[in-house]
């Protein structure tokens, strides 16, 4: 199976990714975002960070970069393209994601690890995972998921609220959602499901002397679904 | 010409920093500030002469960068 990371100016979870997608039996590519190509992939994947600085709004000028068309591209006609955090914001700025991440409602930056309850496994990301809820890390100020009320509807019409926040039994409440997203939504899917954007980071969770490694269930489940 | 826009979050979406300085205000004796809603300011030379079509251009600029529509009003002063 082929993946390709797309880096941006400001990204720092690229190197991550790149170690857990190989761990688990990706051939990987990093591509930078200059780069009009993309050579051929199962996978694409837009990492975490800070991508040209925040400005503007996060993930607003990643959005328009030249290597954007062909993410265009490939998410239009199917292929699998995985956001994490700054790429969920990239995601949801290109218009392949609805909605927007707004900032933390207590305006801190947080850096935690966070359970979050898959909620929909009729897709290529969590198809047969062997765990329901998982122990992953988050690190971000803007990851406030917000849509308009009908945007939300059709969300939840479609099955298309991938990950939520709850405590370690899968339990969601108020207390749990650590920066007050709409409906603890940590991740949602595109129609096709073909694209995913969450906010926490499993890649950062893949061995067991980190806090968990809890992103190995996601990785190892992930490959299996691409064979 | 210069063309200058403002963007402002719409009425409902949260805006913890706007939050935070009507807070700091009111603890600074600014007792009558009962809410603050920041937003982004834009001065934009463009090499167009004409205010209509440079207007014109500055509003499609808004649409496809500048504003967020989903959680953004913008208004080209």
């Amino acid at each position: 199976m082929r993946s390709a990371v797309i880096i941006f100016p400001g990204s720092n979870c690229d190197r991550d990714m790149d170690v857990a997608l190989k761990k688990f039996g990706f051939k990987n590519q990093m591509i930078w975002h200059n780069d009009m190509e993309i050579p051929k992939s199962d996978l694409i994947v837009l990492p975490g960070g800070f991508s040209y600085g925040d400005y503007l709004r996060c993930g607003s000028i990643a959005g328009k970069s030249k290597i954007i068309k062909s993410v265009l591209e490939f998410a239009n006609s199917g292929g699998l393209v995985l956001g994490i955090c700054n790429g969920f914001q990239i995601l949801t700025e290109t218009g392949l994601l609805p909605g927007v991440l707004l900032q933390n409602k207590y305006q801190k930056f947080i850096c935690k690890n966070v359970h979050v309850k898959i909620n929909d496994k009729e897709n290529k990301y969590f198809k047969n995972i062997k765990k329901e809820v998982l122990e992953l890390h988050i690190a971000h100020n803007e990851g406030n998921y917000f849509c308009s009320d009908d945007e939300l509807k059709s969300l939840i019409n479609n099955n298309q609220i991938a990950i939520t926040y709850c405590n370690e039994n899968g339990k969601e409440a108020d207390r749990y959602n650590p920066n007050g997203a709409l409906s603890n939504i940590a991740g949602i899917f595109n129609k096709n499901k073909n694209i995913l954007g969450m906010m926490p980071h499993p890649e950062r969770v893949i061995d067991k002397s980190l806090s968990s490694d809890d992103g190995n269930f996601f990785f190892e489940n992930l490959i299996e679904n691409l064979k | 010409m210069k063309v200058k826009v403002i963007v402002t979050l719409k009425d409902g979406v949260l805006d913890p920093q706007g939050k935070a300085i009507q807070q700091t205000l009111n603890g600074m004796s600014f007792s009558e500030v009962k809410e603050v809603r920041q937003g982004k300011y834009f001065d934009i030379e463009v090499s167009i002469n004409d205010e209509e079509k440079a207007k014109v251009k500055v509003d499609e600029m808004c649409k496809k960068l500048l504003a967020n529509l989903v959680i953004e009003d913008y208004k080209i002063l």
